[in-house]
């Protein structure tokens, strides 16, 4: 004990902070060398294809803004609120885009909603049991799965085969290559998205919290509506964002289960390359990567997700 | 005095806090699968009575609360509310106030927001709401705190925000599940005091839930005390401490010794105990017990004193051996080895004029057999 408290006195100072420092900026060396690999990885195989794919817009095939140029031509217009918009294919495309990745995300919240609840209410086993159910459909590729509709909804179908057996129709309806195709098919596919945020957030509200406001005379309904729904937001938000975001790049699921008109932007820049023209199909896939940011802003700052995380948290 | 003639004694009949409600547990059994959590629970609870549950875990004091409060509904049994029967009505027509252990403040709302939900499930006006929400916060001693969030309170703000959401509506019955188990030493004992005071003056029935036996000899009018699903004892602290029914309920109430024996003559007025290696020992005698059955003589350690030639008529005297001592400021704790090996706790005031001993001093030790309890 002694000779460690004269040991101690003997140490300057400020070698010791000076060891300490150094001692410090090791460990956040360490980590930096941990996340290296990945960062590396992601900018040459990633970050560098999608900055030089996204930069052909420019110049492909000549310097310039020629390639955004047939999105703002006029060959109809469109009235919206009184306004006189100006229309054509491509903005056809994109508006039936986001029409397609807003009826996802409302079906998938509806439906994914009540789910995330009751998982949220059981027991965690249980729940964890459960939850496998729901990430079955990650364990088969969305191709196949677009397939297996199209075994279902086909004209041959095993709905269309059953309903005719049945009576109840006398020919065959149309179900594939529809809207409601895609739409049976994205929500499907999306809807483990929609539930895992809304499973995570709705877990971590107090259960303490409902029965209060049941003590405090709430009926159920008013429980779920004052309470639960608003501390639920987060999830809410980080669902649909997730989905809308994810749907406005959808592409095998339309094309395998839409019509002719039910056309995405995804499938309009893989036209473009198809015809070679490099420079146009990059300038879509700019115009949607911008669209996609903006929503997120737009939504995250409507919402105002920040104060409600932090209030759920509290 | 109770509290309800203290109120209109100041001629405040009806001011924020309704007069209180009697409340009768008759015969309340709750399981869940084979496990019994309460067992023949009975409690005859007086109008604006303090009257607290108190229990290890486990001992189904918080089951018995929820019960009460409409969480949980009974397998056997009828909970009443001023003979109203209410074990199948739905909690949120019970107006029933309470206090959750972690306070279930709202956090997405602000204090103003949360005091007012109870008054907006009522349907009261807007008015009604402000003015009601301004005076009991005054009343907990938090005024001008509406616009702020629960977070951004202390937790002893967050408990008095609790408490005034549990008022505000006038419950005849107010519920508190250890409102004060989540806050530090000091704190606590103030809010316990303001606590009683606000029964005091609002005169509501309160139902208090807590395995702090201090905190409940403090604030209760009487404790019940629990264990395993059954009710030890019913009464009023001082019974519970001087006479306790069962060795459970004087062993978790203060500190107790326990010297083991078996009952020799047990007729009249004492009862006699032959303890072995030490010989008989005196206490009062209590009804049921007959002579030859095992029992034990509790005897609190403050009530035993060091004396040289304490062996007058009516004391229990025993000559004994120093095994430890502890110095604990305002007195010292003696750990006393008797013959025959059991081992006997006394605490001696620290005074001029009070002999002090060490670790292996011989002992003689005395106390009066009127302090001692068969259990």
């Amino acid at each position: 004990m002694a000779t460690l408290t004269t040991e101690m006195a003997a140490a300057p100072r400020e070698a010791q902070s000076a060891r300490f420092a150094a001692l410090r900026r090791r460990e956040q060396w360490r980590y930096l060398f941990l996340l290296a690999p990945a960062l590396v990885f992601l900018t040459a195989f990633y970050g560098y294809p999608v900055a030089s794919m996204l930069m052909r817009a420019f110049y492909d095939p000549s310097w310039g803004g020629q390639n955004f140029a047939p999105l703002v031509e006029a060959s109809s217009t469109v009235e919206v609120l009184g306004l006189s918009l100006p229309m054509n294919v491509y903005l056809r495309v994109f508006w039936i885009t986001l029409q397609i990745a807003l009826v996802t995300t409302v079906c998938t919240l509806l439906l994914g909603y009540p789910v995330a609840y009751a998982l949220s209410s059981i027991s965690p086993g249980r729940a964890n049991l459960l939850m496998m159910l729901v990430l079955i459909p990650f364990w088969t590729s969305i191709l196949v799965r677009s397939y297996a509709w199209m075994v279902l909804l086909g004209q041959e179908g095993i709905i269309n085969e059953a309903l005719t057996a049945a009576g109840a129709i006398e020919n065959p309806i149309r179900l594939l290559n529809t809207r409601f195709a895609v739409y049976l098919g994205m929500v499907h596919i999306l809807l483990p998205f929609m539930i895992l945020p809304l499973y995570a957030v709705m877990r971590g509200i107090d259960r303490n919290l409902m029965r209060a406001a049941g003590n405090l005379g709430a009926p159920p309904a008013a429980v779920f509506r004052r309470i639960f729904l608003p501390l639920s937001l987060p999830g809410i938000a980080a669902g649909c964002l997730l989905v809308f975001i994810l749907s406005l790049g959808f592409y095998i699921t339309p094309q395998l289960l839409g019509g002719q008109r039910d056309v995405m932007v995804s499938m309009l820049i893989q036209q473009q390359v198809d015809l070679l023209k490099w420079g146009f199909g990059s300038a879509l896939a700019l115009v949607l990567l911008v669209l996609a940011l903006v929503i997120y802003l737009v939504f995250t700052r409507l919402l105002g997700v920040e104060r409600v995380f932090g209030s759920a948290r509290a | 005095m109770t509290a309800t003639a203290n109120r209109e004694m100041r001629g405040d009949p009806d001011g924020l806090g309704a007069l209180g409600a009697r409340v009768v547990f008759d015969r309340i059994e709750k399981r869940y699968g084979a496990v019994v959590a309460v067992n023949d629970v009975s409690l005859d609870i007086a109008p604006g009575e303090f009257v607290t549950l108190l229990g290890p875990s486990g001992s189904g004091k918080t089951t018995t609360l929820m019960m009460l409060a409409g969480f949980e509904i009974p397998t056997a049994g009828e909970i009443y509310v001023d003979d109203d029967p209410i074990a199948a009505v739905p909690p949120y027509r019970r107006n029933i106030g309470m206090v959750f252990q972690n306070y279930a403040l709202f956090p997405h709302m602000t204090v103003g927001e949360n005091i007012a939900f109870p008054l907006q499930m009522r349907r009261m006006s807007r008015a009604e709401i402000a003015s009601k929400t301004g005076e009991v916060l005054e009343l907990v001693g938090l005024p001008g705190y509406e616009g702020r969030y629960p977070r951004q309170l202390s937790g002893g703000q967050q408990q008095r925000v609790a408490v005034a959401r549990a008022l505000v509506f006038n419950p005849r019955v107010l519920l508190m599940d250890e409102p004060l188990g989540a806050l530090d030493k000091q704190l606590r004992e103030r809010l316990q005091l303001e606590i009683k005071a606000l029964h005091e003056q609002l005169g509501v029935t309160i139902i208090y839930v807590t395995h702090d036996q201090e905190e409940a000899l403090i604030m209760s009018d009487r404790i019940a005390v629990m264990n395993e699903g059954l009710i030890e004892q019913f009464g009023q602290p001082t019974d519970l401490y001087d006479e306790p029914a069962t060795r459970f309920v004087a062993d978790f109430i203060g500190e107790s010794n326990f010297i083991d024996g078996t009952l020799t003559q047990h007729d009249g007025a004492t009862a006699c105990v032959d303890v072995s290696g030490l010989g008989e020992l005196h206490a009062p005698a209590r009804p049921g017990y007959a002579a030859g059955t095992v029992v034990a003589l509790t005897v609190r350690p403050e009530k035993i004193v060091a004396a040289e030639n304490g062996s007058a008529p009516g004391m229990n005297a025993v000559a004994g051996v120093v095994e430890d001592v502890v110095f604990v400021g305002e007195m010292r704790r003696y750990v006393v080895r008797m013959p025959g090996g059991q081992r006997l706790v006394l605490k001696a005031q620290n005074r001029i004029g009070v002999q002090n001993f060490e670790r292996g001093d011989p002992i003689r030790v005395c106390w009066n057999v009127a302090d001692g309890r068969i259990v």
